[in-house]
């Protein structure tokens, strides 16, 4: 490593932050710096949209599937309208997107995709995680759903069916996967933490890998 | 008599409803989706157009994206669907089971009556 003309010692890793803007990263800050000059928006609104976002995890999903298994009540009410039973169970809804929720049964196995972009149930589980946003997933697992799965380690059996769920527009996608057998006696608690972000996408199930 | 105070409460009259209030597809018709490809970007994955699907869903009326999207402030309501399309249709030589299938929403306007 080359001298530094500063005493404090550092590794130099880039900062992927520090690389020249793309041609979007450009438009972006375009858009927004516009949008901001003629008071659309504030600065501090953009912040506190981001601050919203990250407030969103898995953890809130887990909650919901483990309250739908607890309770056949709130269970119908989220089959039957995922927005309104996410809303009456304490999750706000930021935006205008509706809610379908995927019930997984011993007969039908669910799987969410956004194929155009990155469409994905924002709400209760937070950011995609980058394979999720990746054309490889988004073009395949409309096409081969099965051979999909085997990669996640999931293997479904051929008695069961496979709906693939391509999220296009205003509806978001929210798998309620199966509930594991031997979980008769566990508080929500404890089925809250056996529910994990993939088993909501339908990429695994809770028996894929402990 | 309980029951006459809630009949009592609907209008007597029939209501003309407006071309598009109400759902023009129901569940359980066969479908195609459009096969057009004008300029910009439609929610329409180019994948699904031209095949055949079943209505399994209307989902409630939303803003029509397509006219607003291109800075039309049309102001207009259209329904969506869900579509069911077994994934054999999608792709001919399709290796997984002949009941696997896709759900998808599509906007009115693309969808056909068989």
């Amino acid at each position: 490593m080359e001298t530094h003309d500063h005493s404090h010692d550092h590794a130099h890793i880039e900062n992927p932050v520090d690389a020249a803007p793309g041609y979007y990263e450009v438009m972006e800050t375009a858009v927004r710096e516009l949008l901001i000059e003629k008071q659309f928006i504030g600065r501090g609104e953009i912040r506190r949209q981001i601050e919203v976002i990250d407030s969103r995890t898995p953890a809130l999903g887990a909650k919901v599937v483990a309250h739908a298994w607890a309770d056949p009540g709130f269970r119908s009410r989220l089959l039957a309208d995922g927005r309104a039973a996410c809303e009456e169970f304490g999750i706000s809804f930021y935006d205008d997107t509706r809610l379908i929720v995927l019930e997984n049964t011993h007969k039908v196995h669910n799987l969410i995709v956004c194929t155009l972009c990155s469409c994905y149930p924002r709400t209760v589980l937070g950011l995609p995680p980058d394979w999720y946003k990746a054309k490889p997933y988004r073009a395949r697992a409309v096409k081969e759903p099965r051979a999909v799965l085997t990669e996640f380690g999931t293997d479904i059996p051929d008695d069961v069916e496979i709906r693939v769920s391509d999220s296009t527009a205003i509806v978001r996608y929210l798998v309620l996967p199966r509930r594991p057998e031997g979980t008769e006696n566990y508080t929500e608690e404890q089925l809250a933490a056996l529910v994990t972000r993939d088993t909501m996408i339908g990429v695994a199930t809770i028996n894929t890998v402990k | 008599m309980q029951d006459s105070s809630i009949t009592a409460a609907k209008p007597q009259v029939s209501l003309l409803k407006a071309l598009g209030e109400d759902p023009s597809l129901q569940v359980g018709d066969v479908v195609r989706v459009s096969v057009r490809y004008p300029v910009g970007h439609y929610r329409v994955p180019t994948y699904v157009r031209g095949k055949q699907g079943t209505i399994e869903a209307v989902i409630a009326p939303a803003i029509n994206n397509e006219d607003e999207g291109f800075g039309r402030n049309s102001g207009l309501k259209g329904y969506y669907y869900r579509v069911a399309i077994p994934l054999t249709v999608l792709w001919p030589g399709y290796t997984g089971q002949p009941t696997d299938g896709l759900r998808i929403e599509i906007f009115e306007t693309w969808l056909e009556r068989i």
